[in-house]
């Protein structure tokens, strides 16, 4: 992984970019400038959480929540942090 | 990981230009994701290579009013549409455009204004901003004020520069798209110091694409190759020095290219423009083609028309090919190019767009690129955008200037 995520770290969405839930597509999406990305499941659930507030651990901990059956989510979270990093669809707080 | 663990780009265009078809884009579900509302043909410019219909004279009397403009946004949402790009003409000729963006923002929309920066104010671009709209391009034609009242036929340079330091003081990313043309190829330097200089983050230079005036305007217009290669090399020079964040886009133009672009991503798979007075179409040309009904949005149900219609589903996907396309192993990376060009050149819409290497019709190119550099055909005068010459065009009295071409461009 080349962003160096920590769990300390807090991350936000990056300006002009615009998360929701789109009825018509039935996911999470992210809005830039004359372009979207349709989010697959879990990263929809990841990026949900994302808010400008709450550090990679927090988000780690409230999915390890919400999805206790899932095995080993902690390196597919980072993974996703990773690669919205390097998309620039976040920005560290 | 890759990224399709993560998420599918839809629609991922890098920066929408007034003349670019093209997009990267995966899906072929046909959902309107895009809807393009070339909400009035009116424009204070007279640009030479507006890709706007050059009998749009006709479509000036008649706009959709803001009740209409408004239920359109909503029934196209209803259908997945969910990127809006306000284009025209020049959109800022309407009054209503901030409540039109307030409304888009309600209904989720991520919302794009494309300008030429002529009409816009301080008090409007709040009024944008408050009501939600997400993003500005802005389009500028020329470093030198000379080439650029030229080209534009109109003093608008200095304006450009204060509508640009405008939008970047509200907050808005500086996106700003260049024409590329014979009259500025020479200046690619001087247009990136120029966009560096007023902070742009997105530069897009499109090189001309040939569809409405600039199709009239072909022999005046078309750079040689040599040229396109040395703008795209100092493009690159420029990029490796830079230091600066701003990304470049080099939109290369077809009729240099040996296969056709992709237009609008395939027919009726995820564009919808619905045009001044309410026509609803698949690209922003397909009105050139004959024996083609297009739906409006006074008539007929959005659903209907971008599901059902004739019009819409006659292109989509490939079954409406003949060869070389049809048994073509690379048809579904282009799906035989652009209707309208390959009508407007070879006068057979379902031809394989001529700018294909395979295509029988692909001399056209290779002589239209001859003839621009034919002294006495470069010598005839620009037919430039305005009123005035639409009339005349739909009056047939430019006859000479569009009888090559298979339909008034
Ligand atoms: S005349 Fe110029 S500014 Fe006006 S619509 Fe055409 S290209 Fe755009
Ligand atoms: S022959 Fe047709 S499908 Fe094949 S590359 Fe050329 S335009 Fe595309």
């Amino acid at each position: 992984m080349d962003n160096n995520i920590q769990s300390a770290d807090i991350y936000a969405l990056a300006p002009h970019h615009r998360f929701q839930w789109e009825e018509a597509q039935q996911s999470y999406v992210i809005l830039f400038p004359e372009g979207m990305v349709k989010l697959h499941g879990g990263a929809g659930e990841v990026l949900k959480r994302v808010n400008g507030m709450a550090t990679v651990a927090d988000i780690v901990a409230e999915l390890k929540a919400a999805f206790p059956d899932a095995d080993d989510i902690e390196n597919d979270i980072l993974g996703m942090f990773d690669l919205a990093l390097g998309k620039q669809w976040l920005r560290k707080v | 990981m890759t990224q399709n663990s993560l998420g599918d780009s839809v629609v991922q265009k890098t920066v929408h230009a007034q003349q670019n078809n093209g997009v990267a884009a995966s899906a072929t579900q046909t959902q309107p994701l895009w809807l393009l509302a070339e909400i009035t043909y009116r424009c204070p410019l007279h640009c030479a290579f507006c890709y706007n219909p050059t009998d749009y004279d006709k479509h000036t009397q008649n706009e959709l009013t803001t009740e209409q403009w408004i239920k359109t946004l909503r029934e196209a949402r209803k259908l997945g549409a969910i990127q809006l790009g306000i284009s025209g003409g020049e959109p800022l000729l309407r009054d209503d455009i901030e409540e039109i963006v307030a409304e888009a923002h309600k209904l989720g929309y991520y919302s794009n204004l494309i300008t030429s920066g002529v009409g816009l104010t301080e008090k409007r671009i709040q009024a944008f901003k408050d009501g939600g709209l997400d993003h500005i391009q802005l389009s500028m034609h020329d470093i030198t004020e000379e080439i650029n009242n030229f080209i534009t036929n109109t003093k608008t340079f200095e304006l450009k520069k204060k509508v640009a330091a405008m939008i970047k003081s509200h907050g808005y990313p500086m996106v700003l798209n260049v024409v590329i043309h014979r009259y500025n190829i020479g200046h690619m330097r001087e247009i990136l110091e120029m966009a560096e200089a007023l902070g742009a983050d997105f530069v897009e230079l499109a090189n001309t694409q040939y569809y409405g005036w600039s199709l009239v305007n072909r022999n005046q217009l078309m750079p040689t190759k040599e040229q396109i290669e040395e703008a795209e090399r100092i493009t690159n020079e420029f990029r490796a020095k830079t230091e600066s964040k701003m990304k470049i886009f080099f939109v290369v133009p077809d009729y240099f290219a040996d296969r056709p672009k992709k237009c609008m991503n395939g027919w009726g798979e995820v564009f919808m423009i619905v045009t001044a007075n309410g026509d609803v179409l698949p690209c922003h040309s397909a009105r050139v083609l004959p024996n083609m009904q297009f739906p409006n949005v006074k008539d007929d149900d959005l659903g209907w028309s971008w599901k059902d219609s004739p019009a819409f589903n006659k292109y989509r996907g490939d079954s409406w090919m003949k060869e070389p396309c049809r048994t073509c192993p690379e048809k579904e990376k282009d799906l035989g190019g652009c209707r309208c060009q390959a009508f407007l050149l070879s006068g057979d819409a379902e031809a394989a767009d001529p700018v294909c290497a395979l295509s029988p019709h692909h001399h056209l190119i290779e002589q239209a690129i001859i003839d621009a550099q034919n002294p006495q055909l470069q010598a005839q005068p620009i037919i430039f955008r305005n009123d005035k010459n639409s009339k005349k065009i739909i009056e047939g009295e430019l006859e000479a200037r569009v009888a090559e071409f298979h339909a008034l461009p």
